[in-house]
């Protein structure tokens, strides 16, 4: 058991994102490979992640605004960017870039556009719920080592 | 040649990394991949195997590596990148006469598209993002490549 109260709570956050389907297995593998040469490996990963998405989210909105649809080039983005969340183990934004995926696929305009303004609410929210997670890191200090969710 | 995905990882145990990291220590890997990302979660993978890694990111640099002299036993080559993609640059690498091992690293969901990139030369293919028990994989082959040579 944490004694430490940060370390509770940081705990508690990382549960929390676990449970709720936010993250998946793949962040696990992330913590493993951090360090004490690396101590912010994981934050600097997801950061670079940040910058990459929001890249291809653009081009995604941009991509939406042109009629008629290019589903292709639609479809061609959000593979980037479900590949760029499956290596931070982006559980729900993955999920949802699949949504999008068959849509595109199946010539669904409207269905696209749905699906994309949900995968932008749960991306705000996996983005919003780790910064705070991450603030929260460098606040308690190194953790020993990374424990697999139960 | 073999096709593999993502699989259930497993953490190195304190014991087997020392010996895991000595035996590797020769080995020179090669990630080609556009993303920072990407570059920077392989790059810390191989190195915990205590793999040398050096970076690329298109086809064009890593063959231009090769041009200048460059070896590495292993390349991790993504698909997907500008100037040059992951397909050509394996295609030119073994026009060229390279022999290392090249590991196709991609999020390619189209069997099509999986074996045109298999056909270009890749020893073997893996779904991103690369996992543990991948790369100890890889490294087991490459070793038994090494040995047969």
């Amino acid at each position: 058991m944490e004694r430490n109260p940060m370390r509770r709570q940081l705990q508690t956050m990382r549960k929390s994102l676990f449970d709720q389907g936010h993250l998946d297995e793949q962040f696990v593998q992330l913590e493993e490979l951090q360090d004490d040469a690396n101590p912010n490996f994981v934050e600097e990963v997801v950061t670079l992640y940040y910058r990459d998405s929001a890249r291809i989210i653009l081009n995604i909105e941009q991509a939406l605004e042109r009629k008629p649809f290019d589903f292709n080039k639609l479809d061609a983005y959000m593979h980037q960017f479900k590949g760029s969340s499956s290596s931070i183990g982006a559980k729900k934004v993955k999920a949802e870039s699949t949504v999008f995926r068959e849509y595109c696929r199946s010539r669904n305009g409207e269905g696209c556009m749905r699906s994309f303004q949900q995968l932008k609410k749960e991306y705000a929210t996996l983005r919003r719920k780790l910064e705070a997670y991450f603030q929260v890191a460098r606040q308690a200090g190194p953790m020993e080592t990374a424990c697999r969710p139960k | 040649m073999v096709s593999g995905n993502s699989a259930s990882s497993s953490s190195l145990s304190m014991k087997s990394d020392e010996d895991i990291v000595n035996n590797n220590n020769n080995l020179r890997v090669l990630v080609v991949d556009d993303s920072p990302m990407i570059r920077k979660l392989h790059d810390m993978y191989l190195k915990k195997f205590g793999l040398k890694v050096q970076v690329a990111e298109n086809g064009k640099q890593a063959v231009d590596l090769f041009h200048f002299g460059a070896s590495f036993d292993l390349i991790l080559m993504d698909k997907e990148m500008p100037i040059m993609d992951g397909e050509e640059a394996t295609k030119e690498l073994r026009t060229m006469g390279v022999t290392s091992m090249i590991v196709g690293v991609t999020s390619l969901d189209s069997p099509n598209e999986k074996q045109a990139f298999m056909e270009a030369g890749l020893d073997y293919f893996f779904t991103k993002p690369l996992t543990t028990d991948n790369i100890s994989f890889i490294l087991q082959e490459l070793n038994k490549k090494n040995n047969k040579n």
